[in-house]
C-alpha cells in the first residue's frame, strides 16, 4: 500500500467520484432527517428549525415506546427462530460432502436474491383464509368427516357443520413467520461459515472422551462458533426492526412496528420532524447492535489470541 | 483417526467390514435421519411458497388455489396492462443506468481503498459501508427528505423523471460493488503491478492493462448485484417514486394490497426469473475456479 502523497492525481481521480456521490447523495440526505428531526412543523410542508427535543420527548411516550419495544420483541423472536432453524442446515451444510455442499449453498442463498416483496406476497397466498395450509386442512377435514360418515359418526358433526379457516395472516405471528421467511439466508450463512472452521478433531476428542452428541454440541461445538451465531444473529436482527412492508402486508391493526410509524409520519401524516426523531432513533438502535457485536467478537478475539 | 475406532468389540471380520460400510460415522451428520428431516423441512419452507406462487401464475383459475388446467392468460394480461409494463420499462431502465454508475463508481473507490493509505482511511471506510448497514427505510425517507428539500424538479420528460430514483439506486448500491471488487482485489498479486511499470508501462496502462483485465471477474459480479440490488429495491424507491415513476416492486406493493390476483403472480415471476438469472451469473463469475488467473474471453 503506497502513500497517496506519492501519486496524489491517481488517488483523486480515483476517489473524486465516489466521495463526492457518498457525500452529496446520502450523509447530505440523513444529515437533512437529522437536523429537521430537531425542528417544529408549522404547516404542511413548513418545518422550523428550532432545534427543540420535543420529538424525541415525544418518541419516547408510553404510546411509541411500546411500539419501538414491540419491533424489538418481535425482531428478536423472529431472530431465535432463525437461529434455532437455521442452525441444523447450516451444520449440514457444512459437514455435507463437497459436492452436496455446493448446491446446499446456493439453494439458502438463492431465495434471498428473490424480491422480499414478492417472497412476502408469496406468504399471503399460503396464510390467507382460502390460501394452500388452509385449503390443505380442509381437505384433512373433508377425508376426517368422511371416515367418521363410514363409521357411522357422519351425524353427529364432531368436526364441526362447516369447515372453518384458521386465521392465520393479519396476526403477530404472520408478521414473525414473515420476517423469518426474508431473512432466513442472512442467518446461515455467517453460521455456516464459523461451524466449517471447526477444527474437526475437537469434535472427535469430545466423543472419544465419552460425551454424548448432544454434549460436544452445547460444550464444543456452539461455544466454537459463537462469533457467526453473533454476526447472524445482528444480521437478522438489525433489518427486520426496521421492517414496513412485512407487517403492512401480513400484520393486522394491531401489528404496526416501528418501521410502519416512520412511513407514516413521512407519507401520510406529514409530520416529518417527529418522524425523523423515530427514524434517528432506529438507526442509533441499530449501531448500538452493531456496536455490541463488534464489542463481543473483539473481546472473543482478545481471549482466544 | 476416526473415534469410531475403537467403539466395537474386536468381533468376527469380514462381518465387522460389512458392517463399517454402511454405518454412520460419528461426524457424518449428514447422514443421519432427523438431520435431513431438519434440512428438508426447512427447505421446503423456504421453496413451497416461491414455487406454489410461480405455479399459480400458470393456473386456469381466478381463485388461485384449485388448479384448472395450464395457461398464459395473466401473462398477456399483465403484458395488456399498460401501467404494469410502464413500470416494468421504468425498473429496466434505472436498473441499466444503475448498473453503469454504480460499477464504475464501486471499482475506482475498491482500488483507491486497496492501493493507498491515507489519513482518515478508517472513517472513509466506515461512512462507505454505512449504506450498506444502515436500515433501509432510514436511507428511503433521506432520500425523501433530500429530493424535497432541494427542489428536485418533477415534470422532467421520461427518462429523467426516473433521475431521483436512478441517483439514490446509486447511493445504495455502489458500496456492495466496492465490496465485491474488494474480495477480488485481495487475491492480486501486487508485484505484477510493479513489474509492469517497472517495464515502462504508464499508470493509466498499468491499469487498462493489468489490473482491470484482472478485476474483470469482480467487475461483472459486481455489476449484476448492482442490477438486481435496484431491480429488487423497494423500500428506497417506495420513499423516492413519484406518481410518474412507479418502479415494478412498487407496483407489485399497490397491487397486493388491493387484492391478491394471479396477474401479480405473473408479474413477480417475471421478476423473478430476471433476477435469478443475474444471481446465478453473479455466483458464476465469483466462484472460485475462475479465480486462478488465465480469463477466458
Amino acid at each position: 500500500m503506497e502513500s497517496w502523497r506519492k501519486n496524489p492525481v491517481v488517488f483523486w481521480l480515483l476517489n473524486l467520484g465516489p466521495a463526492f456521490w457518498l457525500f452529496v447523495f446520502f450523509i447530505v440526505p440523513l444529515t437533512i432527517v437529522w437536523v429537521v428531526s430537531f425542528g417544529e412543523k408549522r404547516g404542511i410542508v413548513d418545518i422550523e428549525i428550532t432545534w427543540t427535543l420535543a420529538n424525541y420527548v415525544r418518541a419516547v411516550e408510553p404510546l411509541y415506546l411500546e411500539i419501538f419495544w414491540k419491533s424489538i420483541v418481535m425482531a428478536g423472536i423472529a431472530t431465535l427462530a432463525c437461529l434455532i432453524v437455521g442452525y441444523p442446515v447450516a451444520f449440514a451444510i457444512a459437514f455435507a460432502p463437497e459436492r452436496l455442499k455446493a448446491i446446499l449453498l446456493i439453494a439458502v442463498v438463492l431465495p434471498f436474491w428473490i424480491n422480499a416483496l414478492i417472497r412476502t406476497y408469496a406468504l399471503i397466498a399460503v396464510f390467507r383464509s382460502r390460501g394452500s395450509i388452509n385449503f390443505g386442512l380442509e381437505w384433512l377435514w373433508e377425508q376426517a368427516n368422511g371416515l367418521l360418515g363410514l363409521i357411522g359418526l357422519g351425524e353427529l358433526a364432531l368436526l364441526g357443520e362447516k369447515f372453518a379457516p384458521l386465521p392465520l395472516l393479519y396476526n403477530n405471528t404472520a408478521v414473525t413467520l414473515g420476517i423469518v421467511y426474508a431473512f432466513f439466508p442472512f442467518m446461515v450463512l455467517p453460521l455456516y461459515a464459523n461451524i466449517e472452521k471447526i477444527d474437526r478433531s475437537y469434535i472427535e476428542a469430545s466423543l472419544d472422551l465419552g460425551a454424548g452428541q448432544w454434549r460436544t454440541f452445547f460444550s464444543v461445538i456452539f461455544p466454537l462458533t459463537w462469533h457467526g451465531v453473533m454476526s447472524g444473529v445482528i444480521i437478522v436482527f438489525v433489518p427486520a426492526l426496521g421492517a414496513f412492508f412485512i407487517p403492512d402486508l401480513l400484520g393486522g391493526t394491531d401489528s404496526q412496528l416501528i418501521g410502519n410509524v416512520i412511513e407514516r409520519q413521512f407519507k401520510s401524516a406529514n409530520d416529518w420532524p417527529f418522524g425523523g426523531a423515530l427514524s434517528f432513533l432506529l438507526m442509533y438502535l441499530t449501531f448500538g447492535a452493531l456496536a455490541l457485536r463488534a464489542a463481543v467478537s473483539g473481546r472473543k478475539q482478545g481471549l482466544e489470541a | 483417526m476416526s473415534a469410531g475406532q475403537g467403539a466395537g468389540p474386536a468381533g468376527g471380520g469380514k462381518w465387522t467390514v460389512l458392517r463399517r460400510r454402511e454405518a454412520v460415522g460419528p461426524l457424518e451428520y449428514t447422514r443421519r435421519w432427523w438431520m435431513r428431516l431438519t434440512v428438508g423441512a426447512t427447505f421446503l419452507m423456504l421453496y413451497a411458497p416461491i414455487i406454489l406462487l410461480v405455479v399459480y401464475s400458470f393456473n386456469d383459475s381466478r381463485r388461485n388455489i384449485v388448479w384448472r388446467g395450464f395457461t398464459f392468460k395473466y401473462y398477456e394480461k399483465a403484458w395488456n396492462n399498460e401501467s404494469l409494463i410502464e413500470a416494468f420499462v421504468n425498473s429496466l431502465a434505472i436498473a441499466v443506468v444503475n448498473t453503469l454508475v454504480a460499477t464504475i463508481l464501486g471499482v475506482l473507490v475498491a482500488i483507491a481503498l486497496w492501493r493507498f493509505r491515507f489519513p482518515g482511511k478508517a472513517a472513509y471506510e466506515g461512512f462507505m459501508m454505512l449504506p450498506i448497514v444502515i436500515p433501509e427505510i432510514c436511507m428511503g425517507v433521506a432520500m425523501m427528505a433530500f429530493f424535497a428539500r432541494v427542489g428536485w424538479p418533477t415534470g422532467l420528460p421520461w427518462p429523467l423523471t426516473l433521475s431521483n430514483i436512478m441517483i439514490a439506486h446509486i447511493a445504495f448500491s455502489f458500496p456492495f460493488v466496492a465490496v465485491t471488487v474488494r474480495g477480488r482485489l485481495v487475491g492480486f498479486n501486487r508485484e505484477l503491478e510493479d513489474a509492469s511499470k517497472d517495464l515502462g508501462a504508464s499508470e493509466w496502462q498499468t491499469m487498462r492493462y493489468i489490473v482491470l483485465p484482472y478485476l474483470r471477474p469482480g467487475i461483472i459480479a459486481g455489476a449484476l448485484i448492482a442490477f438486481t440490488l435496484s431491480l429488487d429495491d423497494f423500500v428506497i424507491t417506495f420513499f423516492t417514486a413519484g406518481p410518474n415513476s412507479v418502479t415494478l416492486p412498487v407496483k407489485i406493493f399497490s397491487m397486493v394490497r388491493f387484492s391478491v390476483t394471479p396477474e401479480v403472480n405473473a408479474a413477480s415471476t417475471v421478476l423473478i426469473v430476471i433476477t435469478v438469472i443475474a444471481t446465478v451469473l453473479a455466483m458464476r463469475f465469483q466462484s472460485p475456479s475462475r479465480r486462478a488467473g488465465g480469463e477466458e474471453g
